[in-house]
């Protein structure tokens, strides 16, 4: 491509160096809140699900994040190719859980209260 | 590349082609639908990983008890530390790929070899330590007994602590003998059976009363519900039907055999991503080598190939989340 070696690129080395820090140190908080599992965060519960699950999936989110826009370069590509490619995910997957797990809710009642004998 | 670039003469206009309004060649964008399409598969097992959880919400595993294995540390309770290694090295390995498409960008061949060799490395050693997590996740530690509705009944001491089959199971003479293929007209041998017969196992737990069950049900602040002796006892004799050791894609000792089913399947899958990207990698490292990028004047193909790198690491972020964490 013209425009990739017409100039100069600089090195990102450094951003490259932060980005890695700040992925390892969420991924140990991950693990360290894993293996301590604070109680005030267990039994906090926040939209049915308890805080510390939250936080963890915050925390992958965050992560993912910086792995998209840093290592896979997305932050560096135009605007209309990084909306195509993180909007079209966030859609279909936000639909795709919501609809997955309200399903998965739904049944876990159907037999806990209904009729249905499953353990016999 | 340039000579590869068709020219229409008309290349002002909007619409006479030429024209790139995403500032990306058509290897990396295809590569991105790639990378999109392939992140929507994934999400769709791992939501129907959630949906199997939420169904059973009340009887899914614990991670911890379940993944509390650590090379060397024989019998001692490790949980997630292995996992959280397997992180590190598959986060190294995608520093390492940036790297290498860094150094592509200033034509440095002999940084792009040496990050690339660092990934490949990085990966094959991911690839070594699933196979070791599969491996314990197959043979499991202590074994089960499962009942007629599929729960499994866990063994564990007075102190909580867990208890394998090896310690409780009285072997008996009376017990069935593996039918070989050899002593059968069909010449068919059956499935290897368990190494304790499930009457050896109810045996030797009426004769130890330290031996309580521990059920797979959760109770409401998120532990595994306990039972009494007299429970135990009763629960045994009433209901137990066999014995499993270990995880198949029928039962496991864990739980539902949902919960065995995803993690196979899952982090199968994700695996084998791996292991393509580790080929990809070593093909584009032989590149990198001949110098192929070098006389193109161009390093394009090491970013398309990170790209996918990244990816994987970008999945397993989230298969560590839900498998190991939540």
């Amino acid at each position: 491509m013209a425009h990739d070696t017409a100039h100069h690129h600089e090195s990102n080395t450094k951003r490259i160096w932060t980005v890695f820090i700040i992925l390892s140190i969420v991924t140990l908080v991950e693990v360290v809140l894993g293996i301590l599992k604070p109680e005030f965060l267990t039994d906090t519960a926040f939209l049915t699900m308890s805080l510390l699950n939250w936080i963890f999936i915050i925390l992958t989110i965050y992560k993912a994040y910086y792995i998209a826009w840093a290592f896979m370069h997305l932050e560096g590509e135009t605007k209309g190719l990084r909306r195509a490619i993180v909007w079209t995910a966030i859609f279909l997957i936000s639909y795709l859980i919501f609809i997955l797990l309200t399903e998965g809710g739904y049944i876990y009642e159907v037999y806990k209260n209904g009729y249905v004998a499953w353990d016999f | 590349m340039e000579a590869t670039v068709v020219r229409t003469g008309t290349e002002g206009k909007t619409w006479g082609g030429g024209n790139e309004p995403l500032k990306a060649s058509y290897g990396k964008m295809m590569m991105w639908f790639f990378i999109v399409s392939d992140a929507l598969t994934f999400s769709g097992f791992l939501a129907a990983y959630g949906f199997s959880r939420f169904k059973f919400i009340d009887s899914w595993p614990i991670a911890d008890e379940v993944f509390n294995h650590f090379p060397f540390l024989h019998g001692v309770d490790a949980p997630m530390y292995y996992v959280a290694l397997m992180t590190f090295i598959l986060i190294f390995s995608s520093v390492t790929m940036v790297l290498a498409v860094d150094a592509g960008h200033q034509l440095k061949k002999g940084k792009v070899t040496f990050y690339m060799f660092l990934t490949i490395i990085g990966g094959l050693i991911f690839l070594g330590s699933q196979a070791w997590e599969w491996k314990n996740f197959i043979s499991g530690t202590y074994g089960a007994v499962y009942t007629e509705g599929g729960n499994i009944l866990q063994f564990i001491d007075t102190e909580g602590e867990r208890v394998s089959l090896e310690e409780i199971a009285v072997p008996s003479e009376s017990v069935r003998v593996e039918h070989q293929a050899r002593n059968g007209v069909w010449f068919e041998s059956e499935k290897s059976l368990p190494s304790y017969a499930l009457e050896e196992v109810i045996a030797g737990f009426a004769a130890n009363p330290n031996l309580l069950i521990k059920t797979e049900m959760l109770s409401e602040d998120g532990e595994k519900i306990i039972l009494s002796r007299e429970a135990s006892l009763a629960k045994l004799t009433a209901d137990a039907e066999g014995v499993i050791e270990g995880a198949n894609l029928t039962r496991n000792e864990y739980g539902p055999p949902l919960f065995a089913d995803f993690f196979f399947f899952i982090t199968g899958f994700h695996g084998f991503h791996v292991l393509s990207g580790v080929i990809i990698n070593i093909i584009i490292f032989f590149n990198v080598i001949l110098g192929t990028y070098e006389r193109r004047k161009n390093y394009e193909m090491v970013e398309k190939v990170g790209l996918y790198w990244h990816f994987v690491d970008l999945v397993w972020v989230f298969v560590f989340t839900f498998f190991y964490l939540v």
